[in-house]
């Protein structure tokens, strides 16, 4: 039972991410190692254009990386074949759903698509997974909506619901608290925390909000131009890892309170 | 669910509809045959003159029949092309397949007279009309994949569209200037559409071409769904893209180009009807909306032709004519009073 709590869900071994561009390959972050263990919150943290949405596209294998190895439970993720993969990784994109005349139910209940026959039929299962995943986001009021009458928090919890649905061990979600207000970015954050507490899932988001991830993170993937670092969050900030995290000119970090502040 | 008892009933009452359109269809027409007579004619008991009989089994009800495969092998189309680029404005005449169908046959009708002969005749049968111009279509469509894979701006992809159309205007032009004038009067007739003058064996071959293309859409039907949310998110859920998205081009191109060369060029249904359906049904399955868009683009079409037919006249109207004095309207009405289409 301890050695099943401690098997990590996905490692990454001195993996290389960045892009080919005309035969050259472009490094935009290098030497990342971690393991993501079950149950556990994984926040991605860093300044815009350090490589989050980069490492997160390698995660989840929609992009090649240049250097090293990514593991998802035991197996090497180039290995696995999509269908399967379906049914280990689910993703929230920052795209929203490009059909908005999809009702909220219709968006969830493509998350069983891994599932079902050719014609998408569903059966006791999904219908069950279907409606909790709307329960456990709040949007089964919202069930009948279409994607184009939602707000913005409303469609983020949806789509986080599609992604319940999936029912996969492990998911990841690109920014999921841009275009929110405060209410709904702690609202989104408590969700996934809860999510991985309450079902034992390993889930891994990036964010601007580092003084929410630091709250609840069990684990912060720290993003720096020269490294990136992987520890639990007070220990990163006794290593004083957040100070590198923006120009120290412009943006200063308080230690104690573990929150950032406007240089004046 | 409400909402499928709704669906349920918009099917009945749509297949009841397209049932009275092809009643309608066939007793209409330049000859008087009363409706009585009609039923019989169908029915195999026989009307009472030969004519009537002949007109409605080797006229009337081939060309019904070519109304309702057009209609419902469009409309898909449209449906199939809106999905995959994600585009509402998407189409088989928007995106240039249409213009794609005119050029292969353009090369076919008009450069038959340089092979001339026996070989030119063997090219002018009914299969290798189908065959170019499924050919030419099918290459637009290649092209245009081509660009969006470039570029992933969508008015981008309606632009190449036109300029496709353009392209393909002038491709004809060319033509027309170096071939006599017999063949550009055919050529031109087949522009203008025309459901009528189809032989059985043609309405065989027709059928052929959108049951494979149809067979190729409900196959897809699961993949079409999740495309619904993008193309990354599809990949997510375990849809092989490339598969997928060569599956929808063949489907587009048979029926499209199957089509296209039966019937010439028809505007506007193929990108009206799906938006049409979308105001009943309020469903984004396919194996929703593919059923819905084929009974709407059936109806749709039967309507057109008999207008066109101008009843009890002589005269014909162009069925592309009629398709498009019906379809911009009604494009244009759904962009005002939504002031934005979804797909």
């Amino acid at each position: 039972m301890a050695a099943e709590k401690t098997h990590p869900i996905l490692c990454a071994t001195d993996v290389s991410v960045g892009y080919f561009s005309k035969k050259k390959s472009v490094i935009v972050a290098e030497n990342i190692t971690f393991n993501l263990k079950k149950g556990e919150l994984i926040g991605v943290v860093g300044a815009n254009g350090v490589g989050k949405s980069t490492l997160l596209r390698s995660l989840v294998g929609m992009q090649p990386i240049l250097k090293g190895t990514i593991e998802i439970n035991g197996k090497d993720l180039t290995k696995v074949s999509s269908l399967v993969l379906a049914t280990q990784l689910s993703v929230v994109l920052t795209e929203p759903p490009a059909s908005k005349n999809l009702t909220v139910r219709e968006l969830v209940t493509l998350g069983r698509q891994p599932y079902t026959n050719w014609m998408g039929a569903l059966s006791e299962t999904d219908i069950e997974k279907i409606t909790y995943a709307l329960e456990v986001t709040d949007t089964q009021k919202l069930a009948h909506k279409k994607c184009f009458e939602l707000s913005d928090g409303q469609l983020q919890r949806a789509t986080i619901a599609r992604a319940l649905a999936q029912d996969t061990p492990f998911i990841v979600l690109d920014e999921p608290t841009t275009h929110l207000d405060l209410y709904h970015r702690a609202y989104v954050l408590k969700l996934l925390k809860r999510l991985t507490k309450d079902l034992n899932k390993t889930i891994l988001f990036s964010t601007h909000e580092v003084d929410l991830a630091i709250q609840l993170s069990d684990q912060l993937i720290v993003m720096t131009p020269s490294e990136v670092y992987f520890d639990e969050p007070c220990k990163l900030i006794a290593a004083e890892k957040f100070d590198s995290l923006f120009p120290k000119d412009t943006i200063d970090f308080d230690k104690n309170t573990g929150r950032f502040s406007i240089k004046q | 669910m409400p909402g499928r008892q709704k669906h349920t009933f918009y099917f009945w009452l749509l297949g009841t509809a397209l049932l009275i359109a092809l009643f309608f269809n066939v007793s209409m027409g330049s000859v008087h045959i009363p409706f009585k007579e009609v039923i019989g004619a169908i029915f195999g008991g026989g009307a009472n003159k030969e004519t009537w009989n002949y007109i409605i089994t080797e006229y009337r009800l081939p060309k019904a029949i070519t109304a309702i495969l057009t209609g419902s092998g469009l409309a898909v189309s449209g449906l199939l092309m809106q999905t995959l680029f994600r585009n509402p404005l998407a189409g088989p005449f928007v995106l240039g397949l249409s213009s794609g169908a005119s050029l292969g046959v353009a090369v076919l009708i008009l450069g038959a007279g340089a092979f001339g002969g026996l070989l030119g005749g063997i090219l002018m049968s009914q299969w290798s009309l189908v065959v170019a111009s499924a050919i030419g279509s099918f290459l637009v469509l290649l092209a245009v994949l081509a660009v969006t894979f470039r570029i992933k701006d969508t008015m981008a992809i309606l632009i190449i569209g036109l300029m496709f159309g353009s392209v393909t205007a002038a491709v004809v032009a060319v033509l027309s200037y170096f071939t006599n004038a017999e063949r550009l009067q055919q050529f031109i007739f087949w522009s203008f559409g025309s459901l009528g003058n189809q032989s059985w064996s043609g309405v065989l071959i027709l059928t052929i071409c959108c049951v494979t293309g149809l067979l190729l859409a409900f196959g897809s039907g699961k993949s079409l769904n999740a495309l619904l949310l993008g193309e990354n998110y599809a990949k997510s859920m375990g849809v092989h893209i490339k598969k997928t998205t060569v599956f929808i081009i063949l489907a587009t191109s048979i029926l499209a180009g199957g089509i296209t060369a039966f019937v010439g060029p028809i505007a506007f249904v193929g990108l009206a009807v799906p938006h049409i359906t979308r105001q009943f049904f309020t469903s984004s399955n396919h194996f929703t909306l593919l059923p819905a868009v084929m009974l709407v683009g059936g109806i749709l079409m039967l309507l057109c032709d008999t207008v066109a037919q101008l009843p009890y006249s002589e005269y014909t109207l162009p069925i592309n004519a009629i398709t498009s004095l019906l379809g911009a309207p009604v494009v244009i009405w759904l962009l005002v009073r939504k002031r934005k289409l979804l797909f």
